[in-house]
């Protein structure tokens, strides 16, 4: 492919996105920041898996987040019943993906033969019925309220990675080298691995088909591919790369609970990511997470600000409130699904391209 | 067997599944009286979830669009309508003939706002992505969250209390069988609302031009007939339904909070999943199946009361994958 002004854009903006995720812990030392790139990597992780589904193949999931709570519930679980050891992290990530994968099999034989708009319903239906159960459940869930533990001892703030001579915990670059920045280069680490995969897979043969399978289901099946075979397949494939990443989210953020792991509002999070950032291109994922991530933490404050400073109008200022966010990135979905169907990176890329 | 299925077919085939399954309730549970209780309960139920599906069941059929923001209309209704009961209190007290006149306008503030909501969803939202379904579940999903978001900022997070009129609180007691009142109410309107739309579907010119649509969208315009003014109706008329279904349900319930469309709208989904998209007889079929089925089994079996319409709509799907009663081929 030739390179235009656009892809240029878009390859250093990931470069630039690498290279701060993987220097974050020296280059920002809040807790905060911290926390927002551990939330960026692993939600890219999964906005990338959902993109196999929604960009590359063409079907709507709204299962996405009950495959993530299974991955971080299953880890959850574990280390709550076997206490913190590898041994439970290991049971329970397995547990997650195993039951994720019998799920997405199940739903995907029985109802991927039907219209996209079918799938978009049973899922979502079957997505809520989980939700209910899992606050149902509180005896093994945690209820609403969900569920503490505690993770391996390398991931533990005490933990110390390197020792001085005087028994202090070395620093290098005054950040120190704790169980913290163990925990976060863990998550780094395995969502880069798990991300890796996914792009590898998306250039393979199997990608090409998936994508024939999102132009022309018929033409697809008539050259000879087996359609809902390869649904069902990148359907299970995107759970149990959902799964995995739940996981880690469990693992890092030593909670698991229906707010973090399996509400609605992060699969429409997820929705948001993949639209913003583009459909049917992993870099997509990587913008729209890292936007939209940033948005949840630091646009609550700027319009915390901006509602005060409309406190005199009428419904002005509740629309405003940091609380009605959502509203206004609805709007904002609203006008890209008109105005830029490709996303951020999708209108990028084509920029300069002559067709 | 053939014979078998031939003669269950004379008698109305999947009709008759509602009858069948209240006769397995009936020996499962034993006591005539619960019963009874039961049964009415989730006919009134099925009749409150048929107002809300109806809309979104012939949407689809006749425009191939599958709006998810329709259970912002049901809020919205139930909103409405609770404000206006709220703001008349003072009516509800004067006497039957005033606490009617409060009931009545509210239930037409609904169906209003549900009327000019669809016009301007239809509009505003659906009609840039007309047979583009990717595109069309994304924005409804966006516009749903719009709305609810809107419900948040004008009327709070807390649950609200729906003011009932007096005339139809309290319940009948018949030998020792005990009648909500508003359940016969609500069942009275919902059956009166399918009747309404039978008649209009068909025995009315325009109800003729939508079956058509239904049936072959491309030969009804060619034959002249303005389609497009034909689909904001239907979709102005399901909105004011759902809205209507919405505000009943909200009289029902007497505490509302904002996550009511949402919880309504899974409901919604499995009974037009299991009626067959498009099909008012079947929509009316799948709402009482899942009445009945919600009420008899959180009788039964509490515990399994969430999962059972989910189980209910796999088995379903397993048997007839398009549904009981589908328009759509």
């Amino acid at each position: 492919m030739k390179q235009t002004f656009g892809t240029l854009t878009v390859k250093t903006a990931m470069l630039v996105i690498f290279a701060l995720l993987l220097f974050a812990p020296f280059l920002f030392q809040d807790i905060r920041a911290l926390e927002v790139a551990a939330r960026i990597c692993i939600f890219i992780v999964l906005v990338a898996s959902y993109d196999l589904l929604i960009g590359y193949t063409g079907i709507v999931s709204f299962a996405h987040t009950m495959f993530f709570g299974f991955g971080a519930y299953g880890s959850a679980i574990a280390l709550k019943q076997m206490g913190p050891g590898w041994d439970a992290v290991a049971l329970g990530t397995a547990a997650g993906v195993l039951v994720s994968l019998v799920v997405a099999t199940a739903i995907g034989l029985v109802s991927l033969r039907v219209k996209a708009i079918f799938f978009a319903m049973i899922t979502l239906a079957a997505a809520s019925v989980v939700l209910v159960l899992a606050s149902q459940l509180s005896q093994i869930t945690g209820g609403e309220d969900g569920m503490t533990y505690r993770t391996p001892d390398l991931f533990k703030t005490a933990t110390k990675l390197l020792v001085a001579d005087d028994g202090k915990v070395v620093r290098w670059f005054g950040v120190k080298l704790n169980g913290k920045l163990a925990a976060y280069y863990f998550v780094f680490f395995t969502s880069l691995v798990l991300f890796l995969v996914m792009l590898r897979i998306t250039v393979s043969p199997l990608g090409t088909v998936l994508k024939a399978i999102r132009e022309n289901e018929a033409r697809a099946e008539a050259i000879g591919y087996r359609v809902v075979a390869y649904r069902t397949f990148v359907f299970c494939l995107s759970a149990v790369v959902a799964s995995l990443a739940g996981s880690i989210y469990a693992l890092w953020l030593k909670y698991t609970g229906p707010d973090t792991a399996l509400s609605f509002a992060i699969m429409i999070d997820i929705l948001l990511m993949v639209v913003i950032g583009g459909m049917g291109t992993m870099w997509g994922a990587v913008i729209g997470a890292v936007l939209m991530v940033m948005a949840q933490y630091y646009l609550r404050d700027l319009m915390g600000a901006a509602s005060e400073a409309v406190a005199g109008i009428p419904l002005l200022p509740e629309l405003l409130a940091p609380d009605r966010w959502l509203f206004w990135l609805g709007i904002i979905f609203i006008l890209l699904v008109y105005f830029f169907p490709k996303g951020i990176v999708g209108t990028l890329n084509t920029k300069g391209v002559r067709s | 067997m053939d014979k078998l299925s031939d003669t269950l077919g004379r008698f109305g085939g999947v009709n008759l599944l509602p009858l069948a399954l209240a006769a397995v309730a009936f020996v499962l549970i034993g006591a005539p009286s619960s019963w009874v209780t039961l049964t009415i309960a989730g006919l009134s139920m099925g009749m409150m979830v048929f107002l809300m599906a109806s809309g979104l069941s012939l949407v689809f059929g006749l425009m191939d669009v599958l709006n998810f923001g329709h259970s912002a209309f049901i809020s919205f209704g139930a909103f409405v309508a609770a404000s206006v009961l709220a703001a008349l209190g003072g009516w509800l007290d004067g006497g039957p003939m005033l606490a009617a006149a409060a009931l009545a306008l509210a239930l037409i503030a609904a169906i209003a706002f549900g009327l000019a909501a669809g016009l301007f969803f239809e509009t505003v939202i659906i009609r840039p992505v007309y047979r583009d379904h990717l595109r069309q579940i994304l924005i409804t999903m966006g516009a749903l969250i719009v709305s609810e978001q809107i419900i948040l900022a004008v009327w709070g997070g807390t649950p609200i209390t729906v003011p009932r009129p007096p005339f139809l609180e309290g319940a009948w007691i018949i030998g020792d069988v005990s009648i909500e009142i508003y359940r016969l109410f609500a069942f009275g309107l919902g059956a009166a609302v399918f009747v309404g739309l039978m008649v209009l579907l068909n025995r009315t010119r325009i109800g003729l031009l939508i079956r058509a649509g239904v049936e072959n969208r491309e030969m009804v315009e060619a034959l002249g007939f303005k389609i497009d003014r034909l689909f904001i109706g239907v979709f102005m008329l399901g909105s004011a339904l759902a809205a209507l279904g919405g505000a009943m349900w909200a009289g029902y319930e007497t505490l509302i909070t904002p996550a009511l469309g949402g919880e309504m709208m899974i409901v919604v989904f499995i009974v037009v999943i299991i009626g067959g998209l498009g099909s008012i007889e079947g929509t009316l079929l799948g709402a009482i199946i899942v009445g009945l089925t919600a009420n008899y089994v959180g009788y039964l079996a509490p515990k399994l009361a969430l999962a059972s319409n989910m189980i209910l709509m796999m088995t379903i799907l397993m048997w007839r994958p398009s549904g009981l009663r589908p328009a759509v081929k």
